[in-house]
């Protein structure tokens, strides 16, 4: 059977995805940035998912103002990388695993979570740079994946407390699927930043690492965190961090810190990382 | 709570108190819709060059506000935000003048990009006296 052993939680910040395609990632700015992913994916080579469930958002990029999925499921055999308006990054195309995607739509549609679903999309930097980070440069990814794509463009987004019952929902589906894979659970985003308007380049560091002690101390708690309470406090795209609970939901109640990083700034945003592995 | 109490509370904008922001809900989004149509379509090259070779005419495919257009001519960044631009959007129309997400954020500020980055560097802005805005009372 399929099982989910381990989630990651990380920032998606686009600036990471042009050091890396650019040889930046030995620059002084963006070597402690890099540093804090070493570990990472030393990690993820030995954990060596079959899939990973990759929860992000779009950026206004494969999706325009014409439409505005809450959560959309991608389906598809493959996903090409977007022009995001300034060519699409050279990473390889993604590719899907269709059968466990149409298994996990018709799981969680009947667990009456509502999914788009997606049979052709581009994906964005907000998918693209987490693979980045995690596998580095290789020719081809090293596993299948499945997105799922979330509004937090447009308010509202989904609450805290939608994102992490889904993740529940997620888990189920990923537990009731036939065959044998190692799945790990990517939630991307945040952390604290804001990217618009007078009060752009807000960082709260305190509020970041309280909200990483408690993806293990107070998941649930955590998830019943206002919506106004990131956009205040975590600057009006910190609200992004709302996926991170779809990663936290479809983990164990009881999981282990593994691996943190943090790190100010990316461009104009907190770096969060953190690796949460299962018990069992 | 109640469900009508629930109902109430969802419709109040509790963040319309926050300093120098614009929360891009439905309400703005819609007031957008024409302007963000016209940043997102810079996301291809070919439209880039279109737009290049005669901005006015291209505009002319959108149907957006005089202010709107005018905004977008001027690139005047808060000032479409003002009118419903969403920052993923006019980034696109920043990416197509060379214009970088950090560099954008120093413009919309109002700081020079060597300060913005340095402040950054230095840990960013910090949220204390920027949470609410009676605590830019007199300050802008
Ligand atoms: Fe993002």
């Amino acid at each position: 059977m399929a099982r989910i052993t381990a989630g990651v939680g990380v920032s998606h910040v686009p600036a990471i995805g042009v050091a890396m395609d650019t040889g930046h990632t030995e620059d002084d700015y963006y070597k402690p940035v890099f540093a804090g992913f070493e570990k990472s994916r030393e990690w993820i080579k030995q954990n060596n998912p079959d899939v990973v469930f990759l929860v992000y958002n779009d950026h206004c990029t494969a999706f325009s103002a014409e439409m505005i999925p809450t959560f959309a499921l991608g389906c598809a055999a493959e996903f090409q990388p977007a022009d995001e308006g300034w060519g699409p990054r050279p990473v390889p195309v993604v590719k899907g695993h269709q059968k466990l995607a149409s298994h996990i739509a018709q799981s969680v549609i009947l667990d009456e979570f509502d999914l788009t679903i997606m049979n052709a999309m581009e994906v964005d930097h907000g998918l693209t740079v987490p693979l980045s980070v995690m596998f580095g440069q290789p020719d081809e990814w090293p596993c299948l994946v499945v997105p799922l794509c979330v509004n937090v463009v447009q308010y509202p987004p989904p609450t805290g407390n939608r994102c992490y019952q889904l993740g529940k929902a997620i888990r189920r589906a990923i537990d009731s699927f036939e065959e044998d894979l190692n799945v790990v659970i990517f939630g991307t985003g945040g952390m604290s930043h804001q990217l618009q308007y007078k009060r752009a380049g807000l960082i709260n560091a305190d509020w970041d690492i309280d909200f990483l002690d408690r993806l293990t101390s107070d998941p649930v708690g955590l998830s019943q965190k206002p919506h106004v309470d990131y956009l205040r406090e975590a600057g009006s795209e910190g609200i992004e961090l709302v996926m991170w609970h779809v990663m936290r939901g479809a983990l164990d109640d009881e999981v282990v810190e593994v691996h943190r990083h943090y790190h100010v700034p990316a461009s104009n945003t907190a770096v969060g990382h953190i690796i949460l592995e299962n018990k069992t | 709570m109640s469900t009508e109490e629930k109902s109430a509370k969802n419709a109040t904008k509790e963040y319309e108190d926050i300093p120098g922001t614009y929360v891009f809900d439905a309400d703005r989004s819609r007031q957008g819709y024409h302007l963000n149509m016209f940043c997102i379509s810079l996301r291809l090259a070919e439209n880039r060059a279109a737009f290049r070779a005669d901005e006015p005419g291209y505009l002319d495919q959108y149907p957006m506000t005089a202010e709107q257009r005018q905004s977008v001519l001027d690139r005047d960044w808060n000032e479409m935000l003002r009118l419903g631009g969403n920052i993923y959007y006019t980034s696109k129309l920043a990416a197509n003048d060379g214009v970088n997400f950090q560099e954008l954020a120093a413009k919309m500020t109002g700081m020079t990009s060597e300060d913005y980055r340095a402040m950054m560097v230095a840990g960013g802005r910090s949220v204390e006296g920027n949470r609410y805005a009676s605590e830019w009372e007199g300050k802008e």
